[in-house]
């Protein structure tokens, strides 16, 4: 089945849920018709706070660029004693 | 059990899309080689025309390397990444294709862990990821890196992907697996890779995973505007609703 129907069948059942809720009284009223902000709200602090965590650990490889570098070297040198040109002209 | 630990039983085609890039092929295929020194592979160059002479320096490595082991297979001008895959996979002989950037972000020496990695898990796809430890980015300023994870963690939470790095295109595929998800991919640029690997994992395809690092070079050139987030949100939005 297509991802779309698998999200909107998930938001179908939170609603039910949420529907449920409503009529049965368990929480008062006010409180339950706020729950859909809160739950918004929630989530956008959780994608903020993943976004944040990993900008944090986001792995870097400085010692990469050094590593391609002497590559390059390595094979630059290698082309040139076999007649392969790729400087620039 | 004896051809998987032997790689003779497997051949690797690396299809290479070139524009300008006649000062990095000489050096890609020179690593690719280095790095691969037992394994049966071809390299495939697909250059859309290139005007600084990408072409003239294949041939010359082809004098190196040998004609069956490099496959110069150009097209008149640039077609897209796209079909510069299906262009080389007609011409690819091997079982596994390899796709990679020939701008040296993508460094040969993780290939033989790609190829190890598919023996061990008899995986469909493996795919390089640049965002789990051991894996890793550089030349990225803190902008660069806020909306590449702004975007990854939208994706995550709306796609489901099931692999770290959607927008990677160092990959390798079974080559039957790659012909089945291409023929249904419609995206262009950087979505495509997405595309192709978000349908992979919709079709149920194993997919595994290799940290790899990515040094780009293409220092400042490389910008990530407000038309590039645009493009971005509506692939998601597309992906969303067509997979």
């Amino acid at each position: 089945m297509k991802h779309i129907v698998k999200i909107f069948s998930l938001v179908v059942a939170i609603t039910a849920l949420w529907i449920g809720l409503l009529q049965s009284s368990v929480i008062p009223r006010s409180h339950t018709c706020l729950l859909p902000g809160y739950f918004v709200v929630s989530l956008g602090c959780y994608g903020l706070l993943m976004v944040g965590v990993g900008l944090m650990n986001f792995p870097t490889c400085p010692q990469e660029a050094l590593l391609l570098q002497e590559d390059i070297v390595e094979a630059k040198e290698y082309l040139k004693q076999r007649g392969v040109d790729g400087s620039s002209s | 059990m004896d051809a998987q630990n032997k790689n003779q039983a497997n051949k690797y085609s690396i299809i290479v899309p070139t524009y300008n890039e006649r000062l990095n092929i000489g050096l890609i295929v020179y690593l690719i080689f280095k790095h691969l020194k037992d394994v049966d592979f071809e390299v495939i160059v697909v250059d859309d025309g290139s005007p600084d002479g990408t072409q003239d320096t294949v041939i010359q490595l082809q004098k190196v390397y040998g004609e069956d082991r490099i496959l110069l297979r150009p097209r008149p001008k640039k077609l897209g990444l796209g079909t510069a895959y299906i262009h080389g996979m007609k011409h690819a002989s091997g079982n596994f294709v390899v796709i990679m950037d020939a701008d040296l972000s993508h460094h040969p020496k993780y290939l033989p862990k790609f190829i190890s990695k598919q023996m061990e898990t008899r995986a469909d796809i493996v795919t390089g990821t640049r965002y789990v430890k051991g894996g890793g980015v550089h030349g990225w300023n803190l902008m660069r890196k806020l909306t590449s994870r702004g975007a990854n963690v939208l994706a995550q939470t709306f796609l489901w992907p099931g692999v770290s790095d959607l927008t990677g295109s160092f990959r390798l595929y079974r080559k039957s697996v790659l012909e089945d998800i291409i023929s249904c991919c419609v995206s262009k640029g950087y979505v495509f890779q997405m595309e192709m690997i978000v349908r992979a994992s919709r079709k149920g395809y194993h997919i595994e995973e290799v940290p790899i690092t990515f040094v780009d070079r293409v220092f400042g050139s490389s910008k990530l505007g407000g038309s590039e987030i645009v493009e971005y949100l509506k692939g998601l939005a597309y992906l969303l609703v067509t997979t």
